[in-house]
Order: structure tokens, then sequence, then C-alpha cells
């Protein structure tokens, strides 16, 4: 079972990757308490910017880059995490989506969350993150987790959880969905899914 | 084995002067090429076809007539014709009068074309590509095939009793290539009818190339047309070549660095790893070019891009002497060598010729 996390934070270290990095581990606690041992990898798509933007540009990955895109594709849960830019996912966040084949995410359990000055953005998860990703037809987990400056410092109170119950409850919810796919689903080689679309194709 | 070049046609600043040529200067260095093709000993010459600046080729056999009239054994070709918004009727009738003016040096390269605005244009729905590649394509081969046809299809008018003139010469119709980058469709369509398949893989890694010739030799072989070995498979190459490899690396570099489609992407130095172009001495192009045969066998047609991205007419006429000179000489003979003998070569004119003759005797 694969785990593959998508984080956008662009400095070293940042705190996206620290969202990141928590959501991760809350999934992997869930899945272990049901038996599960996922393999976890992090897409840090700081270091792929370059690769992102010539494929922009070409029409086909370097090879880096083309390795995180398996990865992605490949995936049996996956986490994606972007700071909040000009009120929405960051430039860099989208581009890597828009480079993914349009039909790689379908299916496919997902926890979205992001990062921020001010708890103000934190709707950018249901406004623009949230509808990305159903279009691409992935499976949304219903708790988005933003993690806001303040967030780091401070804890729940009585209206609201703090970051760590947002994450918690976030990654078991990725968790049990992961749990509840069916396991050993191997990625059908390029050629047999060629093979099966020439099949629908009659030429006379 | 074939080997020529194939051209944009793009109109495109020469970025060490940012002189732009005139539409009039780009055509006539066009054709300036395509005869130093000849006399450098190359094969083929295939133009683009394009309906939109800054291109200037929209009328393929206009350009091609006239080069055939000027020439004595060059095969002329395009890459790609559009088999999506052509009439597949003047296809017919252009194609094949272009035949016999150039006495059977004609074949084509069908390509859906990538340019959303050119199928409104022509009154065509972008949404119907395939659709329009399928059944345009059946009909052009029905015209070439029968003397009079009666037909009805969904994208134009009906024809009855129509007979396309003039008839192809000697009655064989052009061979025909099926140009493709990223659709398995378009290997199927000409495994399917035992046709040409032109990877252009000049901007692709060497690995997505093999897999597609691989899926078209597989399937040429599953409809009948013989073993998967005796598919006509074409490649594609860019390379820009000086005695001195660094001395081509730095001419070359702003060229390549404003190029349409990839400029201001990668360095060329990744772009150079990542896809067949190369920069360098002839020698490096001579052993880059060998390496292709082991992504997809013994090949039949290997067609450089030589001419675009505002590169000086003078250059690129000095890049055709050390291609014709230097480099082509050499891959004809170590491609001859371990390429077993019963591996077709590319159909010609005289070739498809000899075959009817003897099924009709």
């Amino acid at each position: 079972m694969k785990l593959i996390v998508v984080s956008a934070g662009l400095s070293t270290p940042s705190s996206t990757r620290l969202l990141a990095d928590r959501l991760a581990e809350a999934a992997r606690d869930e899945l272990a308490a049901r038996g599960q041992a996922p393999s976890t990898q992090v897409v840090e798509l700081r270091e792929l910017a370059g690769d992102i933007a010539n494929h922009l540009v070409t029409g086909f990955p370097p090879p880096r880059l083309s390795a995180a895109i398996d990865a992605v594709t490949a995936a049996d849960g996956l986490i994606a995490v972007t700071p909040v830019f000009a009120a929405s996912y960051s430039g860099l966040f989208k581009s890597f989506f828009d480079v993914i084949d349009p039909d790689a995410l379908s299916g496919k359990p997902l926890l979205i969350a992001a990062t921020g000055g001010t708890a103000r953005h934190s709707l950018v998860l249901e406004h623009a993150v949230r509808p990305l990703f159903s279009y691409l037809r992935a499976v949304v987990v219903p708790t988005a987790v933003f993690a806001a400056s303040e967030d780091w410092g401070s804890g729940g109170d009585e209206y609201t959880d703090g970051l760590p119950g947002r994450v918690r409850r976030a990654g078991a919810e990725l968790a049990a969905l992961m749990a509840a796919r069916p396991v050993g689903e191997e990625p059908e080689d390029d050629v047999t899914i060629l093979e099966r679309q020439l099949a629908d194709l009659r030429f006379d | 084995m074939q080997f020529g070049i194939f051209t944009v046609g793009d109109v495109t600043p020469d970025p060490t002067n940012g002189r732009t040529p005139t539409e009039r200067e780009r055509i006539k260095a066009m054709v300036a090429i395509a005869l130093k093709a000849e006399e450098v000993g190359l094969d083929v010459f295939a133009t683009g076809e394009h309906h939109n600046p800054p291109f200037v080729p929209s009328s393929p056999t206009t350009m091609l007539g006239y080069i055939a009239a000027r020439t004595e054994k060059l095969i002329l070709s395009t890459s790609t014709t559009l088999i999506t918004t052509n009439d597949p009727v003047k296809i017919a009738e252009d194609y094949a009068m272009l035949q016999h003016l150039a006495d059977g040096r004609v074949d084509l390269m069908l390509g859906r074309g990538n340019t959303g605005p050119v199928y409104p244009w022509f009154g065509q729905d972008i949404r119907q590509g395939i659709n329009l590649a399928k059944e345009n394509y059946a009909l052009l081969r029905r015209l070439w095939r029968e003397d009079v046809v009666d037909w009805e299809g969904t994208f134009r008018t009906p024809l009855q009793a129509f007979t396309s003139t003039p008839r192809p010469l000697d009655a064989v119709p052009p061979f025909v290539w099926h140009g493709s980058i990223r659709s398995p469709e378009v290997a199927e369509q000409a495994a399917f009818y035992g046709d040409g398949f032109f990877h252009n893989n000049i901007f692709w890694p060497a690995d997505h190339t093999r897999r597609m010739v691989q899926l078209y030799r597989r399937r040429f072989a599953h409809h009948g047309h013989g073993r998967p070995e005796d598919a006509v498979v074409g490649l594609g190459g860019q390379v820009f070549m000086r005695k001195n490899s660094q001395d081509a690396v730095r001419e070359f570099r702003p060229y390549f660095d404003n190029a349409p489609v990839y400029g201001h992407g990668p360095s060329l130095e990744d772009f150079t790893e990542q896809t067949p172009l190369t920069v360098g001495s002839p020698q490096q192009v001579i052993e880059r070019t060998l390496s292709f045969r082991e992504s997809v066998g013994d090949y039949q047609r290997q067609l450089f891009l030589m001419d675009h991205a505002g590169l000086p007419l003078k250059t690129v006429l000095e890049q055709l002497d050390i291609l014709g000179e230097e480099v082509v000489p050499v891959l004809r003979e170590e491609f001859a060598k371990g390429r077993p003998a019963d591996v077709p070569e590319a159909p010609t004119h005289a070739s498809l010729r000899a075959v009817r003759e003897v099924s009709a005797a």
C-alpha cells in the first residue's frame, strides 16, 4: 500500500511540509491500528519546479518529474498540501496537477490541506482546492485541514478542534478510505491500456 | 534505407540579429533547401502543411510540384498532410496530379494537425478529430483504388458516380505514412492498413518512441500484413553540426534558446539528453542516429529537421552539405550492417508498381 504526499511549500523548511508530515503520520497511525503499514513517499514540488515548467513548454516530463508523476499515479492514497497564494492554491501546485494525466487521480482517496498567514484564508480549501480534485474525480475526504500561522501556537477551544485534532480526524478519514480499497491493484502498463483502447476502435 | 529532411516552414526571426525573413524569402529558401537535399544525395524532402502564421506552407502540392520540376531523384513528401480538415477528394486529386508531374516520386504523411482553430476555420469540429481521420482516409483510399466511387459518410457531401482525376500514376496510389507523436490510434490506423508509421520523435524521450513503434509493429502483424519486422517505420531527428562540437553548441544555442516549441524551457544540454536532438560533431550525430535502431529495430526512413528556429539559409545549406557528405554515407553503410536481408526497404513507386504487376500477372 502506497501513501504519496505532495507538498508545494517553497521555503526550506516550510510549514506546508510540516503540515504534510503531520497528516501523513496521522494517516499511518490509523492504518497501523488497522494492521496496515503503507510505504510513504513525499514529493516536494519545490525540487521539481524547473522540471514542471519545462514539461509545460515541451510536453514531456524530464526523468525526475516522470518518476514523481508515476508515484502519484500508482498511489493508493494521497495527501496534497499547498500554501495559499492570492486567494487560491499556488501556481506550482496547480501546474503539477496540470501535467498529470486527467484520469490519474480517478477514484483515489485524497486528503487536501493548506497553509496560510491567517485563518481568513481557510475556505480556499473548499472554494479552490476541493473543486480542482472533484474535477479530477479523486475521492476527497470530508475534513480538509487548514493551518494558519497561529494554529502552530494554540490549542482548540470549546467550539473548535485545535490543529492536532483536525489532523487526526483527517488522517483517520483518509486511512479508512485507503483501508477499504481493494489491495494489490497493480497499475496496468501503458501497452495494456493502449491495446484495450485500440480494441474499441474499428478502422474500415 | 531512406534519408531526408522535413521542414515545418516556420517564419521565425533570427535571434542573433532579429531579422525576420519575408514570406517570399522563406518559401524560396524552402525550395533552395529541397534542391540542396537532392544535390547532396538525400532521398526525401517533406514539407509541413499549416494554415496560420508564422508558417508559410499552406499549399504543399504547389511547392512540391515546383520542386519536382527542378529535381530528378528526390522523393517528395509531406510532414504532415491534414487528413482531418482537408477534403479527401482534393487530397486524392492533388497528390495524383503531383505523382504524374513527378514521375511517381511522391508519397505523403498523414496527420491530424495540432492547431485547434484550423478545424473550425475549415468547417470541422475538433472533437471529431479521430473520426474525421478515419472516415476521410477510408474515402481517400477508395478514390485512389476504385475508378468510380459511390460513397456516403458523415462529414462531407455524398458522392455518386464520382471519378477522381487524374487516376494514380500506373494505377499505383502514393504510399502513405501515418505520422503521430502520442496517439496510439494513429499507430493502429497505420497497422490496420499496412501503411507506414512515422513517429515524429524529435521532442520525445526514446522510451516513448520505442513503445509507440512496438505497438505499431505488433498490430501490423496482428492485422495480417507480415511479421512485426516487415512494418514500415520512419523516425524524425534534429541535428546541428560543426567540425568541432563546442563550435556547434555555441552557434546553435541562441536558436535553441529562442526556438518555437521548446525555447525558453529546458537547457540545450537537458534537451539533448532527453530527446534525439544532437548538437555536435558529425561523428556524434552518426553515433546518436545509429542508436535509434536499438529503440525501434531496423527501420526504413530517417528524416532530419534542419531549417527551423530562424536559422539563416546559408547555415542550413552548410548543414545539408555536412549531412549529405559526411553523415548520411556513413549511416547508410552502418545501418546496412547487421540488417537482415528480409527487412523491407521503404516502398517507392517503382517497388509498388512491381508488386502490382506481379499480382496482376
